[in-house]
């Protein structure tokens, strides 16, 4: 998001033209940077979730709202992505500023969660071509400091993860109208198997090395990147090249090999770290912004 | 082998006073009263309401005779003669660079206010200022000292020394200019085999010492050459203790850093960066200086 200009012997220095699989920050190249993962911090959604990865800070929640299904698929509901790039992030962001990046990122979004298997849609159809549930998930971006599309892609999940959707029952009377019953019970919802939903590996082109997490300056420093989005079981479901260099066919296996292989385990981490809050339950004292 | 590590966010710990230093310094949060007495003018950082002296910023209360001023904590760095920076070349005008210094406006360096690739001291010709890319480029970071302050508090630097110039390979760090400790020199050559420039404008600039201080090409031609492995661990090592030091808010300057280095020793480079590991270490070079101190 911010543009940096360094010093072409201080890009050398980050650069490192041999292999050494050290990072300014002494990383290795699969090395994620220290994540902290909450859920379930604003209240008034149906789910939401914040990821700090680095100096990266995310924010997404998610809202399920009752709509009409999409004419050509009448007995799913769908999702719909809003970016909303803060001017506390960066002062560039101010005014119009961020819109540029929120609807990349929203596009982005859209394309990894297009296919079928990543979130059951039919679960989310309350009653075919009429009503179904339409989740509205907003991304605020409160910090940049590099690798946006991994961290947003991270706090997706687990607010997906974290969404409770009210159960409705539909009822229809002798004369064929229907009316949509609510459950008394608050705590009567359905919840989202999130476990095909993709995380977003970028991997950066630096030097002749691809690395996994860039920081800001690790950023400014390559030429071209390659996003990718992997299920926890490895699958690959979308990619897109993003930056203005080019990149060899050849290393784009290997890049797309590397992507998978920390996806797998960046699903782990999640799933890890989101189970283990769940078991906490009340019990975890709330962090949340003033922490 | 990929590493991932993911955590529930803690809620930070309220850190009592660190140490007995013998005089607590008064501190103030934005919208205290720092004093009701109508004899005291108002200095930086303050201002009267109801015949009040309230603070505008954070930071700690400083007096000089009447004038009460508060240094804010986190803030722009505000220029001093005599001051050490580290910036980097936004701008190459008629005659002079815009340097970029964490200040309030862009910094400026005269043609005129720097020596020549060679150590010429003459006239600054009209060829000189044509070339003037050639000897700084926009992205260009340099080290300089402070020569003026205009009234408006921009600053005007010079590299009238063969210690400044241009800075070649290495890593910049950027902090906050008020955890900057001012000393004598803000050059060091530290033992573990890395050199800094600890900036007053809060940019510290970590790099490989230098073989043979070769002064003859007047610090304008830079060494392309890779840096052993062994000295970029030494500085990635440098850099995670000072981002360490200050997410913790400890003063920088040769000791502490070194004394946090060698806290760090006993963990791997990217293991500084966990928040549990940043307080070990943080915590073993508080006690060590306390001990310096006595």
């Amino acid at each position: 998001a911010k543009t940096f200009t360094l010093l072409q012997s201080e890009a050398v220095f980050w650069n490192g033209k041999d292999l050494e699989d050290l990072r300014v920050d002494g990383r290795g190249c699969e090395d994620y940077r220290c994540a902290e993962v909450e859920t379930d911090v604003v209240s008034n959604t149906s789910g939401s979730a914040r990821v700090k990865l680095g100096h990266t800070d995310i924010l997404v929640g998610v809202k399920a709202e009752m709509g009409t299904p999409k004419l050509e698929k009448p007995d799913e509901g769908y999702l719909e992505f809003f970016v909303d790039c803060s001017a506390n992030a960066t002062p560039e962001f101010e005014g119009r500023g961020g819109e540029e990046l929120g609807t990349e990122i929203a596009n982005t979004l859209y394309r990894v969660f297009s296919s079928e298997s990543s979130v059951d849609l039919k679960s989310l159809c309350i009653n075919p071509r009429e009503h179904c549930w339409v989740l509205y998930v907003d991304v605020l971006l409160l910090e940049c400091g590099g690798n946006l599309f991994d961290a947003i892609s991270i706090a997706v999940k687990a607010a997906l993860f974290n969404t409770r959707i009210p159960k409705v029952r539909v009822l229809e009377d002798e004369e064929g109208s229907k009316e949509i019953e609510l459950s008394d019970d608050p705590y009567d919802c359905i919840r989202l198997n999130v476990d095909d939903v993709p995380c977003i590996v970028t991997l950066s082109k630096i030097g002749y090395r691809h690395v996994v997490d860039a920081t800001l300056q690790e950023e400014a420093c390559s030429l071209a990147s390659l996003l990718i989005s992997v299920t926890s079981k490895g699958a690959l479901t979308s990619m897109k090249k993003v930056g203005k260099g080019s990149l060899d066919p050849e290393s784009i296996f290997e890049m797309m090999e590397m992507g998978k292989r920390v996806g797998k385990s960046l699903h782990i981490a999640l799933q890890k770290i989101l189970d283990e809050e769940e078991s906490l339950g009340t019990s975890r004292q709330k962090v949340g912004f003033l922490g | 082998m990929a590493a991932v590590s993911m955590r529930l966010p803690v809620a930070r710990k309220a850190v009592g006073p660190s140490a007995p230093r013998g005089g607590e310094k008064h501190l103030v949060a934005p919208g205290d009263t720092i004093t009701t007495d109508t004899g005291y003018m108002r200095g930086h950082g303050t201002y009267v309401e109801e015949e009040k002296l309230i603070a505008s910023v954070a930071g700690a209360v400083e007096r000089v005779n009447k004038l009460v001023c508060v240094r804010a904590l986190k803030t722009r760095y505000n220029g001093e003669v005599g001051d050490i920076v580290v910036g980097r070349i936004t701008e190459v005008q008629q005659k002079r660079w815009k340097v970029e210094t964490n200040s309030r406006l862009d910094s400026v360096l005269l043609l005129s206010s720097m020596n020549l690739p060679g150590g010429e001291l003459r006239r600054r010709s009209a060829e000189d200022e044509l070339a003037m890319r050639d000897y700084l480029q926009e992205g260009d970071l340099i080290s300089a000292e402070v020569q003026s302050v205009f009234s408006d508090g921009a600053v005007s630097l010079h590299t009238r020394s063969l210690k400044y110039g241009k800075l070649g390979q290495g890593v910049l760090v950027q902090v906050s200019p008020s955890l900057v400790k001012r000393q004598k020199t803000h050059f060091h050559d530290l033992p573990c085999g890395a050199s800094v420039i600890l900036g007053n404008n809060g940019f510290i600039w970590i790099y490989p010492t230098p073989e043979q201080k070769d002064e003859e090409a007047g610090g304008f031609t830079t060494n392309l050459e890779p840096v052993p492995l062994s000295d970029r661990e030494v500085i990635s090592r440098l850099r995670n203790c000072i981002v360490a030091l200050v997410t913790q808010n400890l003063m920088l300057f040769d000791t502490s850093i070194l004394y946090c280095y060698e806290a760090s020793l006993s963990h791997q480079i990217k293991d500084i960066l966990k928040p549990e590991v940043m307080e070990e270490i943080v915590l073993e070079t508080r006690q060590r200086l306390l001990d310096l101190e006595g």
